[in-house]
């Protein structure tokens, strides 16, 4: 009920409203726990993106090898194998590493793919007017496709030089040779698809790197410029970084 | 000035509503938005017609009653400002203007410009409140407040409660209304008793009224007419987490 003034009718709540329960400080409503409520799924989206962007990172320097040449870059391909060994056999550090990544993907995806689910029930009738955004940033408007984007450049990345699948020098050939391949200047459309994707992975974390930072309450009003300052240069040299290689190997840098 | 208006209309909240468009002639620009609306619903009610149902109340910009999407910001483009206290002045002559209600599942529309926005207070009951002994007025420097944590309390609880963080946000997240209420709290002494268990219920009743989560784009604090800033949801985000440890 809308208490209204005695000039005007009492308005019953809209049919179909289902009754909100009140909850005071004594009686509780059932909690949905952590992991069901909006809050709890951003930390979640948070965390999981904050392993991959340290996986970027490192991605990105090792890629760079590329630059020191064949022997370089196998070698340490050869090294990502034998981490930890003798402690661990062949391959197991690695292994641990990939489910540990696997799993941050699922989770980054089940967070995001459900909060948008949510957000988009919160508002069923769009606004007539073309809402402007008025807080200014083109990156947070790109995430959710941006998201998309990224997932499927990742499938057609493994398969290009991961296993080789899409890759003409396949999954025989030494890593170095699936990356020169791979960047042949013939196959140009690979690299510019390669760098709309690198372009967006940079979009994602200009936006995603200091918004991790205020989902998990780490950032304040003073720490927004710092914050936001320090996610555009990472996401900068970070696509710098991931294009220059391929870039190289099409304009002939790297043979 | 002469305007062009697209409002829109719903007779109850079971009508499907439509924009109907009304041509408005002689405006003042010293009119405010409200009283140029006036003018129309004068009009309207002499015509015969239904005159157009918006919400309102102080007119200064400090009771949160009013407030409507013109084209398609929040409480218009005038940054700071309630729908109230928006002046004709700031539109241009025969400009066709659009005037919707806040958009949000939670806010279902009473009648045309009018949202129900009883959402608001059910988050409020769930943990906006303090345990003090009833009584006489306690000494006003008997529990001392820094002078920091005094304004940036007072910078959250200047919040009027109006819903166009809401209506800005895409996600339809009231994540900046909660997060002033939580905020206003917690930086105080008074707030700490129920500091954890708040911040829990609070957000828990936010997603059980049906508002979408916070993805940080910053448009609630950039159409907010009292400008409660975006680290009020990093406070919430804080408190959240620490209760669920």
């Amino acid at each position: 009920m809308i208490e209204r003034g005695t000039s005007t009718a009492p308005v019953d709540p809209p049919a179909g409203t289902p009754a909100k329960p009140v909850t005071t400080g004594t009686t509780r409503r059932k909690s949905v726990g952590f992991l069901g409520s909006s809050n709890g799924r951003k930390a979640v989206m948070a965390v999981t993106g904050a392993v991959l962007v340290l996986f970027l990172v490192g991605h990105m320097t090792g890629n760079l090898k590329a630059f020191f040449g064949a022997a370089s870059f196998n070698e340490y391909a050869n090294f990502l194998r034998t981490m930890g060994e003798p402690l661990l056999p062949y391959r197991v550090a690695l292994t641990l590493v990939e489910v540990v990544l696997g799993a941050c993907i699922v989770l980054h995806m089940w967070s995001a793919v459900s909060l948008a689910r949510r957000a988009g029930k919160a508002r069923p009738v769009k606004y007539a007017a073309k809402r402007k955004s008025q807080a200014g940033g083109y990156a947070v408007h790109t995430m959710r496709y941006g998201g998309v984007v990224i997932l499927l450049f990742v499938i057609y990345h493994l398969l290009d030089l991961t296993f080789g699948t899409v890759n003409p020098a396949g999954w025989d050939g030494t890593p170095y040779e699936r990356l020169v391949a791979g960047f042949a200047p013939e196959r140009w459309w690979v690299t510019l698809f390669y760098a709309v994707a690198v372009v967006m992975v940079g979009l994602h974390l200009r936006h995603g790197l200091w918004s991790a930072f205020q989902t998990l309450g780490l950032a304040s009003g003073r720490s927004y410029r710092p914050l936001k300052g320090a996610a555009a240069a990472i996401s900068a040299v970070l696509v710098l970084g991931f294009l220059v290689v391929p870039v190289a190997v099409m304009s002939g840098v790297i043979k | 000035m002469n305007l062009t208006l697209k409002v829109w209309r719903q007779n109850g909240p079971q009508d499907k509503g439509r924009m109907v468009t009304y041509r408005v002639e002689d405006v003042s620009p010293d009119m405010s938005f409200l009283e140029m609306l006036d003018v129309l619903n004068e009009r309207l009610i002499l015509e015969g017609d239904d005159p157009i149902a918006f919400d309102h109340d102080c007119r200064e910009g400090i009771c949160g009653m009013c407030g409507m999407v013109i084209n398609g910001v929040a409480h218009g483009e005038q940054v700071a400002t309630t729908t109230c206290q928006l002046h004709m002045r700031h539109f241009e002559d025969n400009a066709v203007i659009t005037i919707e209600p806040w958009r949000a599942a939670p806010f279902p529309v009473v009648k045309d410009l009018v949202v129900d926005r009883s959402a608001f207070d059910r988050i409020i009951q769930a943990g906006g409140f303090i345990s003090v002994p009833a009584g006489s007025a306690p000494d006003a420097h008997s529990v001392p407040v820094k002078k920091v944590d005094a304004d940036a309390a007072f910078d959250a609880a200047t919040c009027i409660g109006c819903g166009a963080c809401v209506a800005a946000c895409p996600n339809g997240s009231a994540s900046l209304f909660t997060a002033a209420k939580i905020t206003h709290l917690s930086l105080l002494p008074q707030g700490q008793p129920e500091r954890d268990s708040r911040a829990k219920a609070m957000v828990e009743q936010m997603d059980a009224e049906g508002f979408g989560g916070c993805t940080n784009t910053g448009e609630c604090t950039a159409v907010c007419p009292k400008g409660i800033p975006l680290d009020t949801i990093a406070q919430m985000n804080r408190d959240y987490l620490r209760s669920s440890k």
